[in-house]
């Protein structure tokens, strides 16, 4: 039986995303929750769906392309994108979603790709650090990152890029105070924060100006 | 003094040097297009994983990888460390695997089986008194005479207890390396400080290990390394058991660390603590100091910080002793030892200074004289970084007085590090088309190395900074020095500029015939090539260099060489403005500044970018971080980012930094900027906490349980 991809999503949603959980035996669980989630539906799902061990094929639609592959239902999307598609944008640091390196967009909002199974982001609209500048050309808030030195060794730079284009899809006029709680979610070692700040203020009004003309 | 041909120019033809410049590789690095080592994906590659003990301290007492063979998708499995061999931390290295996948490779780790006979451990060196056998005698040095100077009654004498744990260095990309063997050729991609340098290390280590190849055989590429800090100078026993693996299996292996091994194994700065006496007159003048210091670097314990520091003490005694433990080795952390020097001493004289009932700006300042020949350099930070924080105004005496919970306090802090350029040699070639480039195996850690060589060269030939092509990461170009100890501006600079200057001087000599004037009296300015006090008399800088026809200009730029370019020795004054809640022990960064010179600035921009870097890593390591060591496993019970506190966005306050220019400072030409600033923001901020609660949190890091604790003994509360 094949799971219902929109229903993973709000498994996401139910906060049953801690890796380690999903990534062994844990499929058939957290499936049979969702199940149990539907249990009052009027439909009910007959049976839970139970995938893997072995590879399964998936598509995933990634910064408007769909990519077909086969993984094995443990497989985080981090590692999919990184090993398998060699979209390497995304980092892997903490590998269990605290420091954000990894942050993708699903369906608009930032999520960390540690933390979802590739085969959960299945049907889902994923755009990642890769899908930000086109041709070349460099997306407003990398720019701003650039102009403010919001950078040293780079490693968390395109999770932060990716985390800030999202923050600011949400909150196109940000405060100081807005920045500073709305991009907690992503660590730095080097010590990049402040010319952070400025950059995403900066890409603030570089992204209101785009859209007041175009 | 005759001016010297390599000289950097005069502050009024400088177009570039000491501008605020963006760093050249910023687009790539934002863009997501930066491959790391970690980023390497290589057809047909394996993955490689490690069976580590789960033991601080044991004997291997059988292994058995016959169940991890046999899984499907394992290539290779290799025995890092056999039967008998003593284990001296948990997570060391004793089987690697190599597989398919990573997944399967963590897979096949859990199959493998080996048995220990566990030891005594001893993970905890805080209680000197408890260290027993662990203690080890490891020198001290004695001055002037201290007995006589503690006892005049006519000083005052401040004593102490004061510390700063082992924290882990958490770089973000964590160490690893991949392998691949052409034939007899090894190339290694890995995460490194050390690119020219890392071929003969991986070469002896090989061949000590039965595996014939020489060093010229051994290529390492870096283009990118996520974070170092001072832990990426070596290949590491992973480094060489990957080549092997690939060799074994005649495929590519990627060996990168998990998390709780980067944090566990892979970074350590050592521990500091002190029990420190020091005197002074009723004036303030600082008489007389006595510390006795320990700490722990792991089994290989710790050599003695810099003491007392900055200030040269005239009657003093210390001490130290060195404590080994079964924890992770101690690596190299920016500014060596120094952090730990501050805070030790910092924190004594700021107690100081508080029985003296003295201003600890007017403390220091009087005290200078102490630091020797940076003396007028540290006034000046004082005074700098004093108005910048508006100390006046805010400083108040110890114990914050006003009403209600929140205490609020200021706290400074004074360092010093060397920074002289290290050997590099570059190659600066310019094409008959016009275009240029500089080559040699450096590595940018994120602090600008490659904008640094671009603005040199670009600022030399007269052109901009986007002319400039920067070949760095690969061992295979001019040998440059490794990245530690802040050595890579001056070493890189130099050499970029001095063939930068040979490389003009060739160019000039083929121009000169057609524009009919000497070669000495032609100038490169702003993409031409041209007559001094005639412009008149130009090419372009593309029509000059076509004068080349078809052969390429290629010169060796080396340091050190002809003219100093650099020196050696900085200062620094930083100081922080705390509020501390008093109900939860919570301590809040207002604002921190700092005045921070560092000779001749190349880059404006990514040397302002230092210093915030250094003090929000600073902020992170005085208010969140240690490696916190599990008394009954022997393990690090915080192995991960969620227990392993880093300072995040909303935790630095504002940040103020002040780059000593100008005349006095330019002259000492270009000096090293990654540690210096780094050293003073654990000192600064406990002595902002003692300011506002008018008790010492007497160790880092200043957590919210440490503070009430402080308060229980009595404060302001």
């Amino acid at each position: 039986m094949r799971r219902k991809k929109g229903k993973l999503r709000e498994l996401h949603k139910e906060g049953f995303s801690r890796r380690d959980f999903l990534k062994g035996a844990s499929m058939a669980v957290s499936t049979g929750l969702l199940a149990t989630q539907e249990a009052g539906a009027a439909t009910p799902e007959t049976e839970p769906g139970v995938l893997g061990p072995g590879a399964v094929p998936i598509t995933l639609e990634i910064n408007g392309k769909p990519h077909s592959l086969k993984v094995e239902p443990r497989v985080t999307l981090l590692d999919a994108l990184r090993n398998r598609l060699d979209l390497t944008g995304a980092k892997k640091v903490c590998d269990r979603g605290v420091c954000g390196a990894c942050t993708v967009i699903l369906d608009g909002r930032p999520v960390y790709a540690c933390n979802l199974l590739a085969i959960e982001a299945e049907g889902h609209h994923i755009v990642t650090i890769e899908g930000l500048s086109t041709e070349g050309k460099l997306h407003p808030v990398m720019t701003a990152f650039v102009n403010h030195d919001a950078q040293q060794c780079g490693f968390c730079t395109p999770g932060f890029v990716v985390a800030c284009k999202a923050f600011l899809d949400k909150h196109p006029d940000p405060t100081r105070e807005d920045v500073e709680r709305g991009l907690g979610g992503n660590l730095c070692r080097c010590g990049t924060y402040a010319g952070v700040r400025e950059a995403v203020l900066e890409a603030a009004k570089t992204l209101k100006g785009g859209r007041a003309n175009g | 003094m005759a001016k010297c041909k390599y000289d950097w120019p005069e502050a009024s033809d400088r177009r570039l040097i000491g501008k605020r410049i963006n760093r050249i590789d910023g687009p790539t690095k934002s863009s997501g297009r930066a491959k790391y080592t970690y980023d390497i994906n290589l057809p047909g590659l394996l993955v490689a994983k490690i069976y580590r003990s789960p033991y601080a301290h044991a004997k291997i007492t059988a292994i058995d990888t016959s169940e991890a063979e046999k899984l499907p998708g394992v290539k290779t499995v290799r025995i890092i460390q056999g039967v008998g061999k003593e284990i001296q931390w948990a997570g060391d290295e004793i089987v690697a695997v190599a597989a398919v996948s990573e997944d399967i490779a963590d897979d096949a780790v859990r199959k493998i089986k080996v048995e220990f006979e566990q030891l005594p451990h001893f993970v905890h060196e805080e209680d000197l008194q408890q260290a027993g056998d662990h203690a080890k005698e490891a020198g001290g040095e004695k001055g002037g005479d201290p007995d006589k100077a503690f006892s005049d009654p006519d000083v005052v004498i401040s004593e102490g207890f004061y510390g700063i744990p082992t924290i882990t260095h958490c770089c973000l990309e964590a160490h690893g390396n991949v392998a691949e063997w052409t034939g007899a050729n090894l190339r290694t991609y890995s995460s490194t400080q050390n690119v020219s340098g890392l071929p003969g290390q991986i070469g002896q280590a090989l061949r000590e290990q039965g595996v014939n190849v020489p060093d010229n055989n051994i290529e390492t590429i870096c283009n990118y390394v996520g974070g170092g800090f001072g832990s990426k100078f070596s290949p590491d026993r992973w480094g060489i058991e990957v080549a092997k693996l690939a060799k074994a299996a005649g495929k590519p292996v990627k060996l990168m660390l998990d998390r709780n091994m980067e944090m566990e194994v892979a970074g350590a700065r050592p521990s500091g603590y002190a029990q420190i006496k020091v005197a002074a007159k009723k004036d303030g003048t600082i008489v007389a100091w006595d510390s006795h210091s320990w700490g722990t670097g792991g089994p290989a314990g710790t050599t003695m910080p810099p003491l007392p520091y900055v200030l040269n003490i005239p009657n003093k005694i210390t001490r130290h002793t060195s404590i080994s433990t079964n924890t992770g080795p101690g690596r190299a952390w920016r500014a060596p030892n120094h952090p730990q020097a501050a805070l030790l001493t910092m924190c004594a004289l700021d107690d100081l200074a508080a029985k003296l009932n003295m201003d600890p700006v007017e403390f220091f300042s009087k005290n200078a004289d102490l630091a020797g020949e940076r003396a007028e350099v540290y006034r000046q930070e004082l005074r700098k970084a004093a108005e910048l924080i508006d100390w006046q105004k805010n400083w108040h005496p110890r114990g914050d007085k006003s009403a209600g919970t929140i205490k609020r306090g200021l706290g400074l802090s004074l360092h010093t590090w060397g920074g002289r350029g290290h050997n590099s040699n570059c190659n600066v070639t310019i094409h008959p088309d016009g275009s240029v480039e500089v080559t040699l195996g450096s590595q940018d850690l994120g602090t600008g190395t490659r904008t640094v060589i671009a603005v040199v060269a670009a600022e030399t030939l007269g052109l901009p900074v986007e002319a400039i092509r920067v070949n760095i990461g690969d061992s295979k170009f001019p040998s440059s020095g490794a990245s530690g100890g802040s050595t890579t501006v001056g070493g890189v600079s130099a050499s970029t500029r001095r063939g930068s200057v040979d490389a003009l001087q060739q160019l000039l000599a083929v121009v000169a015939p057609s524009l009919g004037v000497p070669a000495d009296q032609l100038v490169a300015v702003d993409g031409h090539i041209q007559a001094k006090g005639d412009a008149a008399k130009k090419l372009t800088w593309k029509e000059a260099c076509a004068k080349l026809q078809v052969k390429t200009l290629q010169v060796t730029g080396k340091n050190p060489g002809q003219c100093a370019l650099g020196s050696s020795g900085v200062g620094g004054v930083q100081i922080a403005d705390v509020s501390v809640d008093t109900e939860t022990g919570l301590v809040k960064i207002h604002k921190m500044v700092a005045a921070q010179d560092c000779g001749l600035i190349i880059d404006l921009k990514t040397a302002e970018s230092q210093c915030y870097g250094a003090m929000i890593m600073g902020i992170t390591y005085a208010l969140f971080e240690e490696k916190v060591m599990d008394r009954a496993t022997g393990r690090m019970l915080n192995n991960n980012m969620e227990f392993y506190k880093l300072a995040g966005i909303g935790d630095i306050g504002e940040l103020v930094v002040h780059m000593m220019t100008g005349p006095g400072y330019d002259e000492r030409g270009t000096i090293g900027l990654g540690e210096p600033p780094v050293i003073s923001p654990g000192a600064a901020i406990s002595n902002a906490v003692a300011n506002a609660l008018g008790v010492r949190v007497p160790t880092l890091p200043i957590t919210p349980d440490k503070v009430l604790a402080a308060l229980e003994k009595g404060g302001a509360a």
